[in-house]
């Protein structure tokens, strides 16, 4: 056993640590290995939550958090990480508070940033292992890219609904072969608006804390040696049906990063990756919660339009005729020409879809977006409607 | 017979089954029996050109079609298809 002052535990850790100590096959040395270890967790929401609490209790030496969002109200219902007294704080200041009081003998380090292609690298490069339960698809690429360029193995997890996937990509296993990764899984993301987000399709709250706890699993037996780990195999969980899978995934010669001939040695602009840019080309015309208040206040002649589901609208409105996205095409009769016409929606992408539908197959000229949705509204004009 | 495993986000398109009975054949020969059933399927499983989509991966068993014979991969009777999108949490 090497003994400096990183490498040995005091009486309490000892005390703290020993139903893993105890563990054959698992020990002191893979303790201490835990105690040696740094491990960066991207996103300190619902998978962040458990995956942190777990590794936090286990002794994972040094852990650091990377979030730019802060607590809302709606992150409860699954990031466990949280309480009502962290509301509108910054996540990672409540998450490093709530992991010092499970267990202070560790380091913990934040980022109250959002991963771009101009941070990731200098983030990552001092940690020795990646958590990513980022949620969306720019950030998982982004994610992926930095780990291969880096040399680091990162610990996946992804959720929707009710469906969870696991898998350790980039690992170089005990014989010295490297594991698949993202891109070899799923080489392009699906184009924007295509696939709902939990946003706006949900997810169940208990998913991430199952998911986010097999993540844990992995990180911690990448960093020990201990068992098996699931790279090269891409693990699937229906919670619905309680279905779980377990499917081989191969390295592709073809993947632009780690394949053959690599096309792409450095970071990209993930957002154009994604598809994400083009459709920011031709700005939408839009309107603040601030500045609709003020139109309804001084009585301006205009019509709002609600595009989001029944069921939304039942939890909170602020007067809009409702026309679910989905309809949109055939109720744009009942869409005014002659006056303004502020359409919206949760957060704006849907009342977005809606306008360019409206304008490029119906020709309409006058709809403004309400930016940021009834959530920015609510925050902004009447913070007494009910978030979802 | 064998059987399709529809993830829970396409499930809206198939009246909310989560597996369905196919004919043995092939992968290709699936999908097309799977969207002539189910119209609204298709434009997320397939792309305009009619290929599956990149970000639509499906197994054979345990196997990726891309590392079998892609579309052409035969499909026995009792072999379970399933059909797993990328997904990506909130924000997508």
């Amino acid at each position: 056993m090497i003994m400096n002052s990183d490498n040995v535990f005091t009486r309490e850790e000892l005390a703290r640590y020993n139903r893993h100590i105890i563990i054959p096959g698992f020990g002191m040395e893979a303790q201490l290995k835990l105690k040696a270890a740094k491990v960066l967790v991207i996103g300190s929401g619902g998978l962040g939550s458990p995956v942190l609490l777990y590794l936090a209790a286990a002794g994972v030496g040094t852990l650091g958090i990377v979030d730019f969002d802060v607590v809302d109200d709606s992150n409860l219902q699954r990031q466990v990480l949280f309480g009502v007294e962290s509301v509108g704080q910054p996540k990672v200041e409540a998450a490093k508070k709530r992991l010092e009081s499970l267990n202070p003998h560790l380091n913990i380090n934040i980022y109250n940033t959002h991963l771009n292609s101009s941070n990731a690298l200098d983030i990552i490069r001092d940690y020795d292992v990646v958590a990513d339960g980022t949620d969306n698809f720019p950030t998982r690429y982004l994610v992926n890219d930095a780990c291969l360029l880096l040399d680091k193995p990162n610990v996946y997890a992804s959720i929707f609904q009710f469906d969870g996937q696991v898998s350790v990509f980039n690992y170089v296993n005990k014989n010295g072969v490297r594991g698949p990764n993202y891109r070899d899984l799923y080489p392009t993301p699906p184009p924007p608006g295509l696939v709902p987000s939990c946003a706006e399709g949900g997810v169940l709250g208990v998913l991430p804390g199952i998911v986010g706890s097999l993540q844990a699993s992995e990180v911690i037996k990448v960093i020990t040696g201990v068992g098996e780990t699931l790279s090269g195999r891409f693990f699937t969980f229906d919670a619905l049906e309680f279905e779980t899978r377990t499917f081989k995934i191969k390295k592709r010669h073809d993947n632009p990063v780690s394949g053959k001939n690599p096309s792409i040695t450095a970071l990209i602009d993930y957002e154009q990756f994604c598809g994400m840019k083009a459709v920011e080309e031709k700005p939408l015309r839009e309107i603040t919660p601030r500045e609709l208040s003020d139109w309804q206040v001084r009585g301006e002649q205009f019509q709002l339009i609600d595009v989001r589901e029944p069921h939304e609208y039942q939890i909170a409105n602020i007067g809009g005729e409702l026309i679910p996205l989905s309809t949109i095409g055939a109720n744009a009769d009942r869409i005014s020409r002659d006056k303004k016409v502020v359409v919206h929606c949760k957060m704006g992408s849907r009342s977005a879809k809606a306008i360019r539908e409206l304008e490029e197959k119906y020709g309409f000229t006058n709809l403004y977006n309400l930016k940021g949705g009834i959530l920015s509204y609510i925050d902004e004009v009447n913070p007494e409607l009910t978030k979802y | 017979m064998a059987t399709i495993v529809i993830p829970t986000p396409l499930r809206k398109f198939t009246n909310n089954t989560a597996k369905l009975q196919i004919k043995s054949g092939t992968i290709s020969e699936s999908i097309t029996e799977l969207t002539n059933n189910f119209p609204e399927l298709k434009r997320h499983l397939l792309d305009d050109k009619g290929q599956i989509r990149s970000f639509v991966n499906i197994f054979v068993g345990d196997d990726d079609i891309r590392d079998l014979q892609q579309e052409q991969t035969i499909i026995k009777d009792d072999t379970i298809v399933s059909i797993v999108p990328a997904i990506a949490g909130g924000i997508n």
